[in-house]
């Protein structure tokens, strides 16, 4: 995605000094100081309503962090669907299971001691990693440049991304449109094969533009709020 | 919300650019960021915002829950099938170049098609699982 293409074809790749010696960094450093700030509130919150709206709030910084990272089409797949449609579909389920989370388990210790253990885990596989936005590493310097190469000499269409998707890659991208086939069909299946079987209710009843919190959603709030 | 003026008339002059942006999105694919998942996923939410202000009946009557539901396997069979054309006319599968005598022209083609039953795949999805969420009353 660093290589997503100018116009006229020309490589960009971003190294880290460019990204440094720019206003990258501090915005870069903001958002993901935010997102911490909206994970922990996430965690502390026991409303779910609000947990659904902090989630959105969360994708959205992820997708500015996608945009200062010249990933602009990334950036517009998290806004879409991690901000916009995916906290839609967490509000219909809330319709319909209500909005306040089961109380606080009393013991803490075994999942807090699972989430250090897996966090400290992932925070020791990043001193692995390459320098941030370094070129050399093997992922610009096995296959990238060979696509590069070839969108060139084949005259392919200028956004290389697009070209290495569909076309290059075309094979994966349609594995990729199956595992979407997959999980809708799957998702769909759960979903309304089940109530027809129990309650045979018409099909529109339900999730009603006038009230699209239900009633004891807001009571909850209050609840919470007192 | 069908009530609420304010919400009516900025979802009635949002929509249009919203869904003139999914399809700005497909077809210029080829030369600004962007594909079929992305122009599926704003397509899918100009979809449901309109479901959300004006109610899930009227969505219904515009893209009828049916066609949404057929729209998954379709978008997969228009990819997989673009593929097999390829295949007859004497290349691998998903090798677009015998689409059009010029190269550039037939792949361009090719990723057209590919990239649209992409986006035909996710807004169907999208779509029918917001409507599949939304008809399960309580």
């Amino acid at each position: 995605m660093i290589l997503a293409a100018k116009p006229t074809g020309d490589v960009v790749v971003r190294t880290a000094e460019s990204l440094n010696t720019g206003l990258d960094l501090f915005i870069l450093s903001l958002l993901l100081t935010l997102m911490a700030a909206v994970s922990v509130a996430i965690i502390s919150n026991r409303n779910m309503f609000g947990v659904v709206i902090l989630a959105g709030i969360y994708s959205f910084l992820m997708a500015s962090v996608m945009m200062t990272l010249d990933a602009v089409d990334v950036a517009m797949t998290e806004a879409a669907v991690g901000a916009g449609i995916s906290s839609i579909i967490f509000l219909a389920t809330l319709h319909l299971t209500g909005s306040m989370e089961y109380p606080q388990p009393r013991s803490v210790g075994l999942p807090l001691f699972v989430a250090i253990v897996v966090g400290g885990a992932l925070v020791f596989g990043t001193y692995g990693l390459p320098p941030f936005g370094a070129a050399d590493t093997p992922m610009h310097t096995h296959t990238a440049p060979r696509f590069i190469e070839m969108s060139k000499d084949y005259l392919m269409p200028p956004n290389m991304v697009t070209a290495v998707l569909a076309d290059f890659r075309a094979f994966d991208t349609l594995g990729e449109a199956v595992v979407v086939f997959t999980g809708g069909m799957a998702v769909l299946m759960l979903l309304r094969g089940k109530r027809k079987r129990l309650q045979g209710q018409p099909e529109d009843v339900g999730f009603d533009a006038r009230s699209p919190v239900p009633p004891n959603a807001k009571a909850d709030t209050t609840g919470e709020a007192s | 919300m069908r009530l609420d003026l304010i919400l009516r008339v900025g979802a009635k002059l949002i929509l249009p650019f919203i869904l003139v942006f999914a399809f700005y999105v497909q077809f210029h694919g080829d030369y600004g960021p962007g594909g079929g998942f992305q122009a599926g996923a704003i397509a899918a939410g100009g979809v449901i915002l309109y479901a959300l202000i004006f109610g899930i009946g009227k969505a219904k009557e515009a893209v009828p829950q049916i066609l949404v539901e057929r729209m998954i396997p379709t978008g997969v069979l228009l990819y997989a099938g673009t593929g097999v054309v390829g295949m007859f006319q004497g290349y691998h599968y998903l090798n677009y170049t015998g689409f059009h005598p010029d190269y550039l022209r037939a792949h361009e083609w090719g990723i057209l098609l590919v990239e649209l039953g992409v986006l035909i795949t996710v807004a169907g999805t999208l779509m029918s699982l917001f409507y599949a969420f939304a008809g399960r009353g309580r």
